[in-house]
């Protein structure tokens, strides 16, 4: 096929947006990443040219420029329409889509700090405002009041210990919907704060109350309230989910690779969150440069065929010409498979040959290395090298033949010379052996495995027909698309078990021997 | 040849004596013998029954002193000089045999065959 795929780096750097943002208490309406029930068909205008936009730079057709004249969108029934500023939004995205980021990605963060602050002024300005506002009518209280204001310190020093565990950590990521739990509890404690206010309002600051000690009672009554809210927040942010009730299998569009993964309860834009966790550790990379040749076959089937409409001209010709196409098409593969079979085994066979040369030149490369003995450190130093030095000292020796290797398993773009040396350093600095150094080339290993900026700058949507904060159910199914392929996800529930007990008695395993002997008298 | 527990087991039975020969040291019948109540019954290619747990002649050597006296193969032994082999071990029937102080054996042994011979002369009456 003419056309050829660009090499990933360019298909990393051409993202926008990084993945890593807030966790939110109060979550806006993102953007970005909406999750649009529409599926979105892209026919290209010849059916002989392999689909561009696979190569494309971005999700969102917006920032392609061709996207007007090579895509048609077949949008199928949603229940969750386009809101104005999305629209408004579609031609602006181009610019600046940066600052804007920035900015919404810290608005959860910056909530949660004011609502942190909040609960910690107001029990303290229960306290201190009566004895600002009328010190002389106060009674003075004793010993209780002491022992009320310690626990009081201390609880408050425990609110705060762990609501900044809990909340106030690195944002893992941005989600399309609000975390309605977060937003439930963000709101719970806004009323709870609000309704003790109004109290203090009403009841103390309006009457002047003397009685110190039943204020500090009701400051102390607060923090255990809040405290309460923060347990809440603790079992329904961390804990429901843990039980694994439903099974995921999550499948690679373009290759098929599958894994699975059991989760608890929980909602579709967390599921799509912990799916996508797992996937860089999990898949192996994604290689563009190994599906051409499926799609140079079939483009080879029906690009040798013009069909002719002899008959005249009649309504259904794209039907009739379709079928007439495939028909020839059967008739015509029965060669293919030939070529398949003979391809496939003479790849094998050099991958085998240049795996073999390659072996064979690191080994030898790996004999030249020796770590410097301790008593041969004192004497007068020949040729001592650092394990940078010493891997570019003996990477020429291996280089040809690696780079061959790579050429022919076409994972060249996967790793730079850097990257391979730095490598070789790290073997060499770790004693590893040949094979060791050389797995990671032979295995396509995780996505993990690839510099960082292979993964770090992603951007996915997710597509779902079900709302992205509805739970999870048995049988419901999204996808995560990224620029080049997607990750189908269907759920199951895990099955209720039923496990009955039968009790084995430890002396009733008994034995009798089967003999039959024959002996001759 | 089946038996019911409790009752009294009734058989046709004939009589063989048999001679021990000398081979050296050791005094040998020319017979081998299978099953015991220790044994597993349901591998005696001979009885009818098979939970017949009784001693079973599984071969006879050719030219032997059992073979003289007229023993064949697949006869249930049931007595040897007056000592019971219905409800022995492989082991004691082995030994009951093998006395190195007896030169004779006298045994009583039944097979299916006599059976239908006292039941064809009767029939004749």
């Amino acid at each position: 096929m003419a056309t050829a795929f660009p090499s990933p780096p360019s298909l990393c750097v051409s993202l926008s947006c990084s993945e890593r943002s807030s966790r939110d208490r109060h979550k806006s309406h993102s953007r970005d990443s909406s999750s649009r029930s529409d599926k979105n068909v892209t026919i290209s205008a010849t059916s002989a040219q392999p689909q561009q936009p696979d190569q494309g730079s971005a999700p969102t057709d917006a920032q392609d420029d061709n996207w007007g004249e090579t895509t048609t969108a077949v949008t199928g029934t949603s229940d969750h329409s386009l809101s104005q500023e999305d629209l408004a939004g579609f031609g602006k995205e181009t610019e600046g889509p940066v600052e804007k980021l920035n900015c919404i990605r810290f608005l959860p963060l910056a909530l949660t700090l004011l609502l942190g602050l909040l609960v910690l002024v107001t029990p303290l300005s229960f306290l201190v405002l009566p004895q600002v506002l009328w010190p002389e009518r106060l009674q003075a209280c004793g010993t209780a009041c002491e022992g009320l204001f310690l626990s009081l310190a201390f609880k408050l020093l425990i609110l705060l210990l762990a609501g900044w565990a809990l909340f106030v950590r690195p944002m893992r990521a941005s989600l399309p919907r609000i975390a309605v739990f977060r937003a439930l509890l963000g709101l719970l404690t806004l009323l709870l704060l609000l309704s003790y206010w109004l109290f203090f309002g009403v009841r103390i600051l309006d009457s002047q109350e003397e009685n110190y000690q039943g204020i500090v009672q009701f400051a102390v009554s607060l923090v255990d309230a809040l405290l309460f809210i923060h347990y809440l927040a603790v079992v329904l942010l961390e804990i429901r989910h843990l039980q694994p009730c439903f099974s995921l299998c999550v499948v690679r569009s373009t290759d098929g690779e599958t894994h699975h993964y059991n989760l608890g309860q929980l909602s579709i834009q967390r599921a799509a969150l912990v799916i996508l966790e797992h996937y860089y550790k999990d898949f192996s990379v994604h290689n563009p440069a190994l599906l051409t040749a499926a799609k140079s076959r079939a483009a080879k089937h029906l690009a040798g065929l013009k069909v002719y409409n002899v008959d005249g001209a009649g309504s259904d010709a794209a039907t009739a010409q379709s079928r007439a196409k495939i028909a020839a098409a059967a008739r015509q593969r029965d060669t293919s498979h030939n070529e398949l079979y003979y391809e496939e085994a003479e790849h094998d066979r050099r991958v085998r040959k240049r795996k073999a040369r390659l072996v064979v030149a690191v080994e030898e490369a790996f004999t030249h290395v020796r770590r410097l003995q301790e008593e041969e450190k004192k004497k007068p130093p020949g040729d001592e090298m650092d394990p940078r030095e010493a891997a570019q000292a003996i990477f020429p020796s291996m280089a040809r033949a690696l780079q061959k290797y790579l050429r022919t398993t076409r994972q060249q773009h996967c790793h730079s010379m850097d990257s391979i040396q730095a490598h070789l350093a790290f073997c060499i600095t770790n004693n590893m052996t040949p094979k060791a150094f050389l797995e990671s080339y032979l295995m396509a290993g995780p996505t993990l495995q690839y510099g960082r900026e292979c993964w770090q700058t992603r951007q996915w949507t997710l597509v779902s027909e079900a709302s992205v904060t509805s739970p999870l159910h048995h049988g419901s199914e999204f996808q995560l698309k990224s620029s080049d392929f997607s990750l189908v996800v269907t759920s199951k529930a895990i099955p209720h078990l039923k496990l009955s007990e039968e009790y084995v008695h430890p002396k009733s395993h008994k034995f009798v021997l089967q003999l039959q002997s024959e002996t001759s008298v | 040849m089946s038996f019911i527990p409790g009752q009294p087991v009734t058989a046709v039975v004939q009589r063989i004596e048999i001679q021990k020969l000398r081979d050296g040291d050791n005094l040998i019948l020319g017979f081998s013998i299978g099953g015991g109540i220790d044994q597993d019954a349901s591998q005696n290619p001979f009885s009818e029954d098979k939970s017949d747990k009784g001693i079973y002649v599984t071969r006879v050597s050719k030219g032997g002193p059992a073979e003289v006296a007229g023993l064949r193969i697949g006869d249930k032994i049931m007595q040897v000089n007056g000592w019971d082999m219905t409800m022995v071990t492989h082991d004691q029937a082995r030994k009951r045999l093998t006395k190195k102080k007896e030169d004779v054996v006298r045994l009583l042994i039944t097979r299916k065959s006599l059976e239908e011979v006292v039941r064809q002369s009767m029939m004749q009456h």
